[in-house]
């Protein structure tokens, strides 16, 4: 038997989160999206409740522009942890006319999610959501709680956000209020690598170099998918060896050159990159408040 | 060697200290700023007609303050080293928001106080050094900043690190360990590379002195207290009769074998195993999130507390506290509260509220009828059930507690249990 537990204070925080997650509501949901943040929210998970089952369902807002490999790798996940999935599509919120899809050359459905988020906690009755977001990621982000307030209509309104003192959650809402959970709120990106890396957690290999058909535009390099990305006649279609750092949809999620072809090397490029993760999303490149504005409106 | 370590460092000062600054400083020179970050940073100081990098809007993040040139709430900034990773949470410095500063202080080991050396000590000083001394924070750095504008003068530096040991000799709580540091965010002066022109400065340097604070200094053992979070049931084949009791030990260590006794029930008993995820080990120490068994088939629930026999806590239905109160609507005497005390909820009544406290004047008390947002004071306060706990100066994790706002749901004040009301 071993002597004595070895503290990870930032896991033995996130185990604790959603220990109270679980005892403090009726119907949580863990908000996977194939990422790496997603996919230590479900190891986390599994250790805070062993040797019972994680105790939550895993929800999938599927934009319907994911890179093939993180959809692969969800069913995989699901099977080996053997979790209950409930998949909503982007593509049924605009074949029915509730969300328009964005056109040209910067279009991509990643602020469509809202809408089918939304509509997925409704109809399930979830009353939190566990979402894998960081507080490092960004400024919005930098002054989220632990326990995210939103109304019935997902919405964060700044002003009323509740004090979290020492490490008291208090979770209580009304009917109709939701209430978004991030547990790796301390984690930095770094802290994320390390810890799979450490924990030996599978993750979907785009994540490690590869080669890939991709295209240039504005200094960034984009997956060459024309089903997905919009490309120009003029932006011309090479193969190089890259990887994701950060992984959202195809259409909004640049790659970057990359020779790290393992964990170790992945690890060691993150530790000398001098560009940070989101840098490579242009999602939040849209305006400074880009973030803030899309939480204002019921975003993760 | 402290791989996983975090230290929290919580800072707090007026926007015209430079406290931004700092800790925009802080990152540029850890390295820890990106360069896309670097890159907004530097074409928005140019946009401003700024002749410098200002690193303050590194740090403010919502739209409404980013126009008002302020930041509000509590902000996460995070930056590492070679040795350890660190984690900023900076409030704002005004009156109006002592709440904000207890929520960063309180989960902070180490406190950063900022003074613009052309000012000295203020008003706002003496609210942060209050602040940080009722909530009994053991490291207090004092950065002494714009010794530039004051030509890097020792005699000013010496002057104000004399008024502000005054302030020292009238709070209540002596146990801080306080560092005072001249420097200048501005230019980089002893924030993390030492300064030329404070040769009469014999200290370190900001970032030296975090690099060797060490956590046994700063964690104060008391007694263990574990309280259950959630019980674990799996009934599955292989774990039929498992029943563990998970939650985060706090105060002290937990050993296999220990006697126990279980709170309110006082049913005794001892811990059969200890165990995180898979793997059983024979102690857990403060702050591991664990599954604990015990040897008799007792009933615990959420909200009851596991500690060892020759180490109970206080009981009783009758608290005396200090609180800080954080909501828009005041907190009046005879007001039903909902307590929560770790993840324990008890039904509480405010019996009377007793004084007021100012925190301009070092704690000076007034008569009081009511509380409003950020105000501190005394209160006693009756529970519906008795309450087991330790007051703040025995333990600063189960010596607090929040109040809630039953109708709006809200976290409305946090207090900090200051004695034992002996009940009949």
């Amino acid at each position: 038997m071993k002597d004595i537990v070895i503290n990870n204070p930032l896991e033995d925080e996130a185990i604790y989160i959603f220990r109270e997650v679980a005892a403090q509501f009726e119907r949580p949901a863990i908000l996977f999206s194939g990422g790496k943040d997603s996919i230590t929210l479900v190891h986390l998970a599994k250790k805070a409740f062993y040797p019972a089952k994680i105790p939550f369902p895993l929800v999938h807002i599927d934009t319907g522009h994911n890179f093939p490999e993180t959809i692969e790798f969800r069913d995989n996940l699901v099977k080996e942890f053997d979790l209950e999935l409930h998949v909503h599509y982007v593509q049924d919120n605009i074949d029915a006319g509730d969300v328009k899809e964005e056109k040209g050359r910067y279009a991509s459905r990643n602020q469509l999610q809202t809408e089918t988020l939304l509509q997925a906690i409704e109809e399930h009755g979830f009353d939190a959501c566990i979402g894998g977001a960081r507080r490092d990621e960004e400024k919005a982000r930098a002054k989220e709680r632990i326990f995210s307030i939103r109304d019935d209509f997902g919405q964060w309104d700044e002003k009323n956000q509740r004090p979290e003192v020492f490490d008291m959650l208090n979770g209580r809402i009304d009917f109709g209020q939701n209430v978004r959970v991030f547990p790796i709120s301390n984690w930095t990106e770094l802290d994320v690598w390390t810890y799979i890396q450490k924990e030996e957690i599978e993750i979907p290999s785009i994540y490690f170099a590869h080669k890939r058909k991709v295209f240039e535009r504005d200094g960034m390099i984009w997956t060459a998918n024309d089903e997905v990305v919009y490309r120009d006649k003029d932006e011309i279609v090479i193969e190089k060896t890259v990887r994701f750092r950060t992984v959202g949809d195809m259409s909004c999620t640049a790659a970057v050159e990359s020779l790290a072809f393992s964990i170790e090397e992945v690890v060691k490029e993150i530790r000398q990159s001098d560009l940070s993760e989101r840098g490579a999303r242009i999602d939040d490149k849209r305006s400074e408040a880009a973030m803030e504005t899309r939480k204002q409106q019921g975003y993760f | 060697m402290e791989k996983n370590k975090v230290l929290k460092i919580s800072t707090a000062g007026s926007v015209d200290d430079g406290k931004s600054t700092l800790i925009g400083r802080i990152l540029y020179d850890t390295h820890s700023l990106k360069r896309d970050v670097l890159e907004a940073i530097q074409k928005n100081s140019k946009q401003k007609g700024y002749d410098y990098l200002d690193f303050a809007l590194a740090t403010d993040g919502l739209v409404a303050e980013r126009e008002q040139g302020i930041t509000i709430d509590v902000a996460h900034i995070y930056f590492s080293t070679p040795n350890r990773s660190y984690i900023i949470a900076d409030t704002p410095g005004h009156e109006e928001y002592t709440r904000n500063m207890i929520t960063g202080a309180s989960t902070s080991d180490v406190s950063l106080i900022l003074i613009d050396a052309r000012n000295g000590v203020v008003e706002q000083t003496r609210r942060h050094f209050f602040i940080n001394n009722l909530l009994r924070t053991k490291e207090l750095i004092v950065a002494i900043n714009k010794m530039d504008l004051v030509d890097f003068q020792e005699e000013v530096f010496n002057a104000i690190a004399k008024d502000f040991q005054q302030l020292v000799q009238a709070g209540s709580f002596t146990g801080h360990r306080i560092t005072l540091i001249p420097i200048s965010a501005l230019h980089g002066d002893n924030v993390v590379n030492p300064s030329e022109k404070t040769s009469w400065y014999k200290g370190k340097t900001l970032l030296q002195y975090l690099e060797d604070i060490k956590f046994e200094d700063i964690h104060e053992n008391s007694q263990a207290r574990f309280q259950v979070q959630t019980v674990i049931r799996p009934k599955t084949e292989y774990f039929h009769d498992f029943r563990g009791y998970a939650g985060k030990l706090k105060g002290g260590e937990l050993s296999v074998d220990d006697k126990v006794v279980v709170l309110p029930s006082k049913m005794k008993s001892k811990v059969k195993s200890i165990e995180f995820y898979d793997q059983k080990y024979k102690k857990a120490s403060n702050g591991s999130s664990i599954t604990i068994t015990l040897e008799n088939d007792i009933n615990v629930s959420r909200g009851d507390w596991i500690v060892k026999e020759d180490q109970l806590p206080h009981e009783s239905k009758e608290i005396e506290a200090i609180i800080c109160w954080m909501d828009k609507t005041p907190m009046l005497s005879s007001t039903i509260y909902q307590l929560q005390h770790g993840v324990h909820s008890v039904k509480s009544k405010i019996k009377s509220i007793d004084s007021k406290i100012d925190t301009d004047s070092m704690g000076k008390v007034q008569e009081a009828n009511e509380l409003q947002l950020n105000d501190l004071g005394w209160a006693t306060i009756q529970l519906a059930k008795p309450l087991h706990f330790d007051s703040y100066g025995e333990n600063r994790d189960t010596g607090a507690f929040i109040l809630i706002d039953t109708k709006s749901n809200t976290t409305a004040g946090v207090g900090f249990i200051q004695h034992k009301i002996t009940v009949d």
